[in-house]
């Protein structure tokens, strides 16, 4: 189907939202001046300085129509069970389009005050939380986000509390058609001390160009201890947009892993805040390009309290005419003294039209801090293939051995034993299928 | 008293010390901008018709441009309209035909900022060509260098004498439609140096021009153009100073290089204009387009200190365009009351082999703001191009703030970009053992931050460094409470 | 063992080694010395061929084999071994990996079986216990935020699982301590045996202490222009270099 009958037959995303205001529900306002708001500012073009980089001319040829229904396709959990990470011991609750697939999700008992489940359903009591954390960021994805998600997690771990096991979400694209758009929303509430372990996994099922639009909104109370692991693996025809808003108290610990291996055009916007002393927060990132895929992550990490550490480590290889984009801001607020920062961003170029844009920024109104940051584009390192070729290795295999531990810097920080291990194996051999290694 | 001793008073009395006004007769031109503004300043110049239509393109243009939001300043908006675009000191007859003949004002003006002119006091080995608001009031040096046929002359005079040079160069590294300052700069740039090396040749003396800003109310738009032909070399240092006044000044300059094959430009910049008060009241506005093309094996190289000024925008930029030819740039830049800094560098590579170097230092004091923005670009047949970045930041005080704005964007595999920055404050351990071995706060502050920009003295000439030096220490007065 | 001849070799026109001649027998220990810029990394790096470096004439011998035609692996697996005076920091690629397919890929060369990941565990745990080196090192990235002594020792430890023929030790004595020195000495003793061979490059006498030598070199503007017994660094020690580089003059 040609993009200009999809238009004949479908309406634009705001017409559609007549169905939306149909089936009304507590967070009707919110919908409403969401899609207001997206009205008046409409998609972002080269020229806003934060998509300076990244065009979203994929996105322009599209529909972009919400999946409101969902999808009449059946799976099985043996399906399921055959995915990425889809093995391990977990509470499992899956998306199918946006739409929550009870038939699928595996959720074990919990233990007492933790939730795991579909946010849909608990609309009314989140009425207040949901867009709490996101509210003040300009992104109009948010905006069209408000006004249309369907379904996402819930998450809830008590004061003192842990998951019974890590859970892991998985939002799966039937991708049927061009022009779908899931709108995602996940709500993370970890209460004081609370710990756990979080993977969420995007892919897709067909090959049709299709988008996701993802809000994650993410409460880490005084103590907690969060590990957030996100495998971005969706068809290459797809448009893959996330924003994940943080809001971290005092002494937590938040570590944010992002592989983005799939899409066409993927986009994480990650804002941290560092509203209380003594947080340590890590976003930790990986992403792998090749033909004309582009992987941007934009991130803000906010130092408002003193003494908080946080560090920011994004490796890209990139190949074919792909493109690996990085913004990286540190901002530290004049109060937040003591802050230690430090950004750095890896670009590995295996291709002659490839390219990197990467903008670390420091912007800095305390005076007793210390911040570093560091961005490198080039090739693999000739004194390092001297140096494996002497220990006997001959270049092909010191090239790979490099570019695995160049990939395996990033991965060997995820902390859960299990999807680091099966981490560590797909990107090799991600890296020996898709890409350019000699 | 009369007026004159009030106004040494006043500058013993500041920190400043360049802060006094000439009191001469000055011809300037009513505030505003329009056609017939451009028309009055280039017949007042004798221009040839070329030039005076590049000048209205110029204006038209910029007639429909916007002022720049994206800097990490902040400042009113600036009515274009209630400035003067021409303010010179008024000539006796055809004015003076060497420096002898220069009202002994502005002589003793040049003495009192260290500038000595005329004959007897002039610095040995260098040769200094003077601008006084609008105007170049002089040249030293000329004969000798035209012995080795350099050119060093007033822009407008290398526009009456030397036509062919300017419109062949003109405009060709910074089009009248660059950016918004560089158009308005097109338009009424006023006067500025010229210099020309011929090939092979080695310029004999450094070259500086001095600037000074001294009526009120007017803008200073000047314009340089250095062309260093195959295999030469040449030296070049800029001043500026300007009186202290409560209102803000505009000072929008555009400098174009032009280093052909083999050829090496070094351009160094002692920047102190009257930097405003405590509370940000008065200070230049100084908005500059500074920028170098390399052709093959050449080499620009941007040395920069900044002191003064209320808001310093400023990019000096190398355009690698010739196989191996290579662009440096080093900064320091201190922001200390209610200064504002935005400045950097873009190092574009196109041609094979290029490498450059950045190497910024920026230190924050009292409420200053000091942000250093910088572009690294490989285009796609740029092989084996080369960057190494470092961008240190130094607080001193908590109600400063420093910024990094890198951009970097890599299209050859082959490319080496490299870029670390940090921030810190001079530590209390440091400061502490200065004074345990006896040296007054102060004292330890002017040591370790003149440890800290060590790297970016080391390329200035000699005796400019010296000078940066103490001007780094006397814009530092009071940072320590 | 190691048989140099005429060997003449430079970077980009610059001639650094000018026509040096040394043979190397199984079961002794040469020194090479000489001031700063003599040639002496030149030398290793040649030996170990390293890019970038022309060599112009001449030819090395390594058991009647021309080094000069291989590749700087295949070299490593006919057992020639470099310690690096500045050994390379290697992100994120795991120190025991790295050495386990390294001793693999010189086992497989001389047609011994590879190592599994228990038996090399076992070899490379004794080892580093003779060097006191912690197990945690195993776990860390190569040479990636070592210190000094960490990174010279790590280099005496891979020579030790890879057991070459020719160990060649670039200034392995620069940046360390007394006590470092020593263990890193003892390593080296420990290896050496009545089939290979070591070349010891450096700038001071001190190592020799350690390491004794049977033949000393000075090597000086790309020749060398004495050669004695150990007593030779004992009169460098007291004399300096002027006085060998007057009289070669």
């Amino acid at each position: 189907m040609s993009s200009a009958t999809a238009n004949e037959t479908a309406p634009t995303p705001i017409e559609a939202f007549a169905r939306v205001e149909q089936a009304g529900g507590p967070l009707l306002p919110l919908r409403k001046t969401g899609l207001a708001r997206f009205a008046e500012r409409g998609f972002p073009t080269t020229r806003d300085e934060d998509w300076r980089f990244t065009s979203l001319k994929p996105l322009a040829d599209l529909p972009f129509l919400p999946t409101l229904e969902p999808s009449d396709q059946a799976f099985n959990q043996t399906e399921i069970n055959g995915i990425t990470f889809g093995r391990h011991d977990v509470d499992r609750l899956v998306f199918v389009d946006g739409h929550h697939s009870s038939d699928l999700s595996l959720i074990s008992d919990q233990p007492d005050g933790v939730t795991v489940s579909n946010l849909a359903d608990s609309l009314s009591e989140l009425k207040n939380d949901i867009s709490s954390l996101s509210a003040n960021d300009e992104n109009p994805f948010i905006a069209l986000n408000d006004a249309f998600f369907t379904d996402g997690a819930l998450i809830r771990i008590p004061s003192n509390g842990r998951l019974a096991k890590p859970v892991h979400l998985v939002f799966l694209s039937t991708a049927a058609g061009d022009g779908q758009a899931a709108h995602v929303r996940n709500w993370i509430d970890a209460g004081d001390n609370a710990q756990g372990t979080l993977v969420e996994s995007h892919l897709s099922l067909g090959q049709a160009a299709t988008s996701t639009n993802v809000v994650t909104e993410t409460r880490i109370g005084a103590g907690a201890n969060l590990e957030h692991i996100k495998f971005q693996d969706q068809s290459d025809s797809t448009v893959h947009l996330a924003s994940l808003h943080s809001e971290l108290s005092k002494d937590a610990r938040y570590a944010f892993h992002s592989l983005a291996l799939g899409s066409r055009l993927s986009r994480n916007n990650l804002r941290m805040r560092l509203a209380k002393p003594g947080i340590e927060c890590v976003l930790n990132g990986l992403y792998m390009t090749h033909s004309d895929q582009l992987a941007d992550h934009h991130m803000i990490v906010d130092h408002a309290a003193p003494r908080c550490d946080s560090h920011e480590y994004f490796n890209g290889i990139l190949d074919n005419q792909s493109r690996g984009v990085f913004h990286g801001r540190i901002l530290v607020q004049s109060d937040a003294q003591k802050t230690n920062a430090k950004q750095t961003n890896k670009n590995l170029i295996l291709s002659d039209h490839a390219t990197a844009n990467t903008k670390p920024q420091l912007e800095i109104y305390a005076d007793d801090v210390r911040c570093t940051h560091g961005a490198t584009v080039g090739e693999l390192d000739d004194d390092a293939i001297f140096y494996l070729q002497t220990r006997g290795l001959d270049t092909k295999t010191a090239r790979r051995m490099l570019m695995h531990g160049f990939a395996g810097e990033i991965v060997d920080r995820i902390q859960h034993d299990g999807i680091r291990e099966e981490l560590d194996q797909l990107v090799w051999n991600r890296l020996e299928d898709k890409h350019h290694l000699d | 008293m009369n007026a004159h001793t009030d106004t040494i008073d006043e500058f013993v009395a500041s920190d400043y010390k360049y802060g006094f006004v000439t009191d001469i007769e000055s011809e300037s031109l009513e505030p505003g901008l329009n056609k017939d503004v451009v028309r009055f300043i280039s017949a007042k110049k004798n221009e040839p018709e070329w030039l005076l239509d590049w000048r209205l393109k110029a204006l038209q243009h910029f007639e429909k441009m916007k002022s720049p939001t994206w800097p990490q300043v902040k400042y009113p908006p600036v009515d274009f309209q209630d400035i003067s675009y021409y303010s010179a000191p008024k000539k006796k007859g055809d004015g003076p035909k060497s420096l002898d003949e220069v009202d002994p004002k502005l002589l003793e003006t040049y003495e009192k900022l260290g500038v000595p002119l005329h004959e007897r006091a002039r610095l040995a080995g260098v040769a200094i060509d003077a601008v006084f608001d609008s105007e170049s009031i002089g040249t030293t040096f000329k004969e000798d260098l035209a012995k080795a046929g350099v050119i060093f002359c007033s822009i407008s005079e290398a526009v009456q004498k030397h036509p062919e040079l300017v419109k062949k160069y003109l405009g060709t590294v910074v089009p009248y439609t660059d950016n918004f300052y560089a158009t308005l700069n097109s338009a009424v740039f006023s006067d500025g140096s010229f210099v020309y090396i011929p090939q092979g040749t080695r310029c004999p003396m450094e070259l500086s021009t001095y600037f000074r800003i001294n009526a009120a109310n007017t803008g200073q738009f000047e314009r340089t153009l250095i062309v260093a032909e195959e295999s030469s070399h040449v030296s070049y240092l800029e001043g500026c100073t300007a009186p202290m006044r409560d209102e803000n000044q505009l000072h929008a300059a555009v400098v174009e290089l032009v280093a052909l094959d083999n050829a090496e430009i070094k351009y160094s910049t002692v920047q102190n204009w009257y930097p405003g008060d405590e509370q940000g009241r008065g200070g230049i506005y100084n908005f500059v387009t500074k920028r170098g093309v390399c052709k093959t094996n050449a080499k620009i190289s941007w040395t920069q200190v900044e002191t003064g000024s209320a808001i310093t925008w400023k990019y000096p930029s190398v355009i690698l365009q010739g196989d191996n030819s290579i662009g440096e740039f080093y900064s320091i830049a201190l922001t200390n009351k209610a200064q504002q800094a935005d400045t950097g560098t873009k190092m574009v590579h196109i041609g094979k082999n290029t490498r450059s170097t950045i190497v910024s230092k920026g230190i924050s004091a009292g409420k200053g703001q000091n942000s250093y923005r910088g572009l690294v670009q490989v285009g796609k047949k740029a092989t084996k191009a080369r960057n190494f970045s470092q961008c240190d930041s130094l607080l001193i005080g908590d109600k400063c703030g420093a910024h990094t704005f890198p951009y970097i964007e890599a299209k050859n595999p082959s490319a080496s970009i490299e870029h670390e920055a940090t921030t810190s404050k001079i530590g209390e351990d440091q400061i502490f053992y200065c004074n345990q071995r006896g040296l007054e706060p102060q004292d330890a502050v002017n040591m370790i931050v003149n440890g800290f920009c060590k790297e970016v003295f080391r390329e200035l000439p000699m005796e400019f460094a010296i000078e940066a030096q103490k001007l780094l220490d006397v814009s530092l007065e009071g940072s320590v409470g | 063992m190691l048989e140099i001849k005429n060997l003449q070799a430079g970077i980009e026109d610059k001639p650094i080694l000018r026509g040096i001649d040394l043979s190397v027998n199984a079961g002794e220990v040469h020194a090479i010395m000489g001031p700063n810029g003599s040639g002496k990394s030149t030398l290793a790096s040649v030996l170990a061929g390293r890019d970038g470096y022309d060599v112009t004439s001449g030819e090395v011998l390594l058991q009647n084999d021309n080094l000069l035609n291989l590749a700087p692996e295949e070299r490593a697996r006919e057992g020639v071994f470099l310690a690096f005076q500045y050994p390379v920091e290697i992100p994120g690629v795991n120190s025991a990996y790295f050495l386990r397919s390294a001793v693999n890929e010189i086992r497989k060369h001389r047609g011994e079986e590879e190592l599994d990941a228990m038996h090399f565990l076992k070899a490379v745990k004794t080892k580093m216990k003779e060097l006191g080196l912690s197990e945690d090192f195993l776990k860390r990235p190569v040479n990636t935020g070592f210190s000094g002594g960490e990174k010279k020792r790590n280099e005496i430890l891979q020579m030790a699982m890879l057991n070459p023929r020719l160990a060649v030790l670039d200034e392995t004595d620069s940046g360390l301590d007394i006590d470092a020195l020593r263990i890193v000495a003892d390593g080296v003793n420990r290896l050496k045996g009545p089939d290979n061979a070591q070349v010891v490059i450096t700038h001071y006498q001190r190592l020799l202490d350690y390491i004794v030598p049977d033949f000393v070199h000075v090597l000086y503007d790309g020749r060398i222009i004495k050669s004695g017994d150990k007593t030779l660094a004992y009169e460098l020690e007291e004399k300096g270099y002027d006085w060998l580089i007057q009289n070669a003059a």
